[in-house]
């Protein structure tokens, strides 16, 4: 094959070498597995063992139990944190220069972006194969269809990308570790204002109000819709599930010009 | 005795190093903000999130901001063990440490001028803890004596895990395994009576840890005064535990802190 032949790699051959990069290293170094497998299930098991006698709290009125209430909170939580985790990557690469010979080599960068994205997807499915099994294994209850708990984890997807897009925007902009909280606090934050440990209709005061107007709300009740076989708000936590990918995907995008342009 | 004794002298030395750890801790907003502001906004989301939990048969009072104050305290004390771990990580990483031991320093006048940074950042924390707590509506059944308790119980504790940080650094010798043992610490945090009185976590298994875990009578002694008022032999225990701590963390420091030098 001589040089006039050899065509400069695609959007996809991008996506895939930068996402089994990112896996193999995920797969491979226990400093990184452990932890994305461990916290979720930590979190679970506190929430779900030690606070399960909130079920007994007047009005609290959750068909499934307790257990499968606060598994939705946690799965949706260790999507979002899949894609802080790879936004840490991100930045990770772009500390040591290797980021820079990935803008070097690609001829399509957007692949870049989506290779981090698929690697997250890829991890955080790790995780809630993990995390599933424990439940299920704990007794957990799903009232919900086939369908339905679908949708759950399709939720749960689109949250993941949400998040690595807004952490990938971030880590290309800082392009250093350091960024890490910058990534992580407002993640935490949007999480932790919604209702986590009680339905929202039992929260009162300002915590109250901002769960109300916090996106996340809706993805939390359709979500613990799903896994009782009661469907709720699903238009609206789809509407927000589509929407916060497409917005941090713009942001990711900007952040991707700003690297290109330091160099 | 001599001027030169007097240099050389334990109480010279641990003020040398007791001023520079002050110091290298006020210098640092990267290390006091965290530790106030996480700790606080945690508490706000949980007593807002929690409150119906009070209405649970046997919750020991009608306001969980209350029940929930206790948190920050040890949340604090868990910053203490990555500040003061970190700083003496750095110090050795420097090769600070090992210029140090050039000198005629003893081994306890480094750890325990190491730990006045920390002493200093336990008072900030407990003080602005209790304080924001009592402005956002929590109960104090001690009164002002109870905040003076409340304030050194958390000054010990914080000083009681600030040497298991030493004793981590000097055995590691990295800032990166020290930042790697918080989510260590915090497991022992949420496996406990964090969110709700032992009586009331109904899953055994979970009862059972918390149980057995230090923490929970830890926050049992700052409850005590917050709900009850004076109960002696739960501040005594939170007191032991506090003691115990300190006493092994800095027997395992200062084990550990032979073997570096030795090795240096």
């Amino acid at each position: 094959m001589n040089a006039a032949e050899v065509r400069p790699a695609g959007f996809r051959a991008i996506a895939l070498a930068v996402a089994w990069r990112s896996i193999h290293n995920f797969l491979t170094n226990p400093a990184f597995l452990v932890p994305a497998l461990v916290f979720p299930l930590f979190f679970f098991v506190s929430f779900a063992g030690g606070l399960s006698a909130i079920a007994n709290v007047p009005g609290f009125d959750f068909p499934t139990g307790y257990t499968a209430f606060q598994f939705v909170f946690v799965l949706l939580q260790s999507a979002a944190f899949g894609g802080v985790f790879t936004g840490f990557g991100i930045a990770r690469d772009f500390e040591t220069g290797f980021a820079r010979r990935y803008l070097l080599a690609a001829s399509n960068r957007g692949g870049i972006v989506a290779g981090y994205a698929l690697a997250a997807l890829i991890r955080a499915f790790v995780t809630w194969t993990v995390l599933t099994t424990v439940a299920l294994v704990a007794g957990m209850n799903i009232g919900g269809s086939a369908g339905e708990i679908v949708a759950l984890y399709a939720l749960a997807i689109l949250v993941n990308v949400a998040a690595t897009m807004w952490s990938a925007g971030v880590a290309m902009r800082v392009r250093s570790i350091q960024g890490g909280p910058l990534m992580q606090f407002p993640t935490f934050l949007i999480l932790f204002l919604a209702p986590v440990y009680v339905p929202l209709t039992l929260l009162t005061g300002w915590i109250h109000t901002v769960a109300s107007i916090n996106p996340v709300t809706a993805l939390l009740e359709a979500g613990r819709g799903f896994i009782s076989g009661d469907p709720t708000v699903v238009l609206l936590a789809f509407a927000v599930a589509f929407a916060l990918p497409l917005l941090f995907a713009l942001w990711a995008k900007a952040g991707l010009r700003r690297a290109e342009a330091a160099g | 005795m001599s001027a030169s004794a007097a240099t050389h002298s334990l109480s010279n030395q641990v003020g040398q190093l007791a001023r520079r750890s002050v110091l290298r801790t006020l210098r640092q907003p990267a290390q006091i903000v965290p530790a106030l502001i996480f700790p606080l906004f945690l508490l706000a989301v949980n007593s807002g999130g929690l409150k119906d939990a009070t209405h649970l048969p046997g919750f020991p009072t009608d306001s969980y901001l209350t029940f929930a104050l206790a948190v920050p305290f040890m949340q604090g004390a868990l910053f203490s063990v990555m500040n003061s771990g970190t700083d003496l990580a750095r110090d050795i990483e420097t090769g600070f440490l090992n210029r140090l031991a050039l000198t005629p320093l003893r081994g306890a006048a480094l750890l325990s001028g190491l730990l006045a940074g920390t002493i200093v950042l336990g008072l900030l924390q407990g003080v602005t803890y209790l304080t924001v707590g009592l402005i956002a509506g929590a109960e104090l059944a001690a009164g002002p004596g109870g905040a003076l308790v409340i304030i050194a119980l958390a000054v010990s504790i914080t000083v009681a895990f600030g040497t298991i940080g030493l004793f981590a650094a000097l055995r590691t010798g990295t800032g990166e395994a020290i930042q790697g043992l918080f989510p260590v610490f915090f497991v022992f945090l949420f496996l406990s009576s964090m969110a709700l009185p032992l009586e009331l976590i109904q899953t055994d298994w979970y009862r059972a840890i918390a149980t057995a875990n230090p923490v929970s009578y830890l926050l049992g002694a700052f409850r005590s005064l917050l709900i009850e008022g004076w109960e002696l032999d739960k501040l005594a225990l939170g007191f032991g535990i506090a003691a115990a701590v300190l006493a092994i963390g800095m027997f395992a420091a200062s084990a550990a802190l032979k073997t570096r030098l030795v090795r240096t």
